[in-house]
């Protein structure tokens, strides 16, 4: 008996050759244990060491794998073959971003947005290491932990219509993380993120279609903290209406 | 970036999609199936008690606030879904989806300071 072997489509777009991208099929051995990246590292290795493509750590922890699956975005590292056998396995760069060759993207643009929610505690003033810890009960850490497990692997972005439509909105994970710094007890620096967050191209441009959530390989909820900084925001801005609000 | 008026627009339609959520089903539920199953008292909807609920000027507010809250809900998730679908003639569909809210909401205001 012949061994089960799988056909991958897989996107390839080579900017010195190939005007568009096209897509070229690949017969690869079939085994239940593998996974997309598996598959794309046997080609590599064994097939057309011309394949592009990112990874790292294979375990789903360093967002490096993303990719589209049969037309859904998912970490390559944590889609399994067995879940597709026999049909074909269709592996496209993640839609909402520029190829920069074959499966691998240009991230700039979400890099920006990131940096500019200002991902990171934001104290009062400075906190020298003798002060000691700055204690958190369990319950502090709990309003905020689901949007620690973000690995930024941009899956949502890939997910989210509205970055299609509008290219400038902020986009899920920054303003999941921008939530997030900003529930933490730690943290002094919300009035800086709103200046993103609570523009016309943060929170607002989000028309709560949900699929950031939904394709999330760390289940965060995206969705979750956009809608929560629109109420947030909101009162922010009838507050601002009263005499004694500033 | 400058801070976004749009707290406004989507106050009321978070308002509004709590009405739509809690309060039109119950309502649904009083109007369409307790009253003719017989669950309620018979004459729970009787003429005259309905014309002391609207006559009553907080029993007008509140259905005003219901209404108006309502449409206006639907109009701006309709407006959105719009945008999501690649429909983005922005005044158009503005126009009509907020303006569609505005006059059922207008006939609705009239109709309740008529009474």
């Amino acid at each position: 008996m012949s061994e089960p072997v799988l056909e991958l489509e897989v996107l390839r777009y080579r900017p010195e050759t190939d005007q568009d991208p096209v897509f070229q099929t690949y017969t690869v051995p079939y085994n239940s244990d593998w996974v997309v990246l598996d598959a794309l590292t046997h080609i590599k290795d064994n097939i057309d060491r011309t394949l592009s493509f990112r990874w790292s750590c294979h375990m789903a922890v360093c967002g490096s794998c993303g990719v589209m699956i049969n037309g859904e975005p998912k970490l390559s590292c944590h889609t399994f073959l067995r879940d597709y056998y026999p049909g074909k396995v269709r592996v496209e760069p993640l839609t909402n971003f520029p190829i920069e060759r074959d499966l691998v993207t240009v991230a700039d643009d979400f890099m920006e947005k990131l940096a500019s929610v200002k991902p990171y505690v934001i104290t009062e003033e400075d906190r020298p290491v003798s002060a000691g810890e700055h204690l958190q009960s369990p319950a502090d850490l709990n309003s905020f932990k689901q949007y620690t497990m973000c690995i930024n692997c941009m899956l949502c972005y890939a997910a989210c219509p509205q970055m299609g439509l509008t290219p400038d909105f902020v986009g899920p994970a920054a303003l999941a993380l921008a939530h997030r710094y900003n529930l933490d007890t730690r943290d002094a620096g919300r009035e800086e993120r709103q200046e993103i967050a609570a523009s016309n191209e943060g929170v607002w441009d989000c028309t709560f279609v949900g699929a950031c959530s939904q394709v999330c390989p760390k289940a965060v909820d995206p969705a979750a903290a956009i809608q929560q900084t629109k109420i947030a925001s909101t009162v922010d801005w009838y507050k601002a209406l009263l005499p004694w609000g500033k | 970036m400058a801070k976004s008026n749009k707290p406004i627009v989507w106050s009321l339609f978070a308002g509004g999609g709590m009405i739509a959520a809690f309060v039109l089903p119950a309502m649904i539920f009083i109007t369409g199936l307790a009253v003719p199953m017989g669950l309620l008292l018979e004459n729970a909807l009787a003429y005259d008690r309905m014309l002391a609920l609207v006559g009553n000027p907080i029993g007008k507010l509140v259905l005003f606030g219901v209404i108006f809250l309502s449409l206006w809900h639907a109009a701006h998730r309709l407006r959105m879904t719009l945008h999501d679908l690649g429909i983005r003639s922005g005044r158009v569909a503005m126009l009509a989806c907020y303006g569609v809210a505005g006059l059922a909401s207008i006939a609705a205001a009239v109709v309740l300071l008529s009474i």
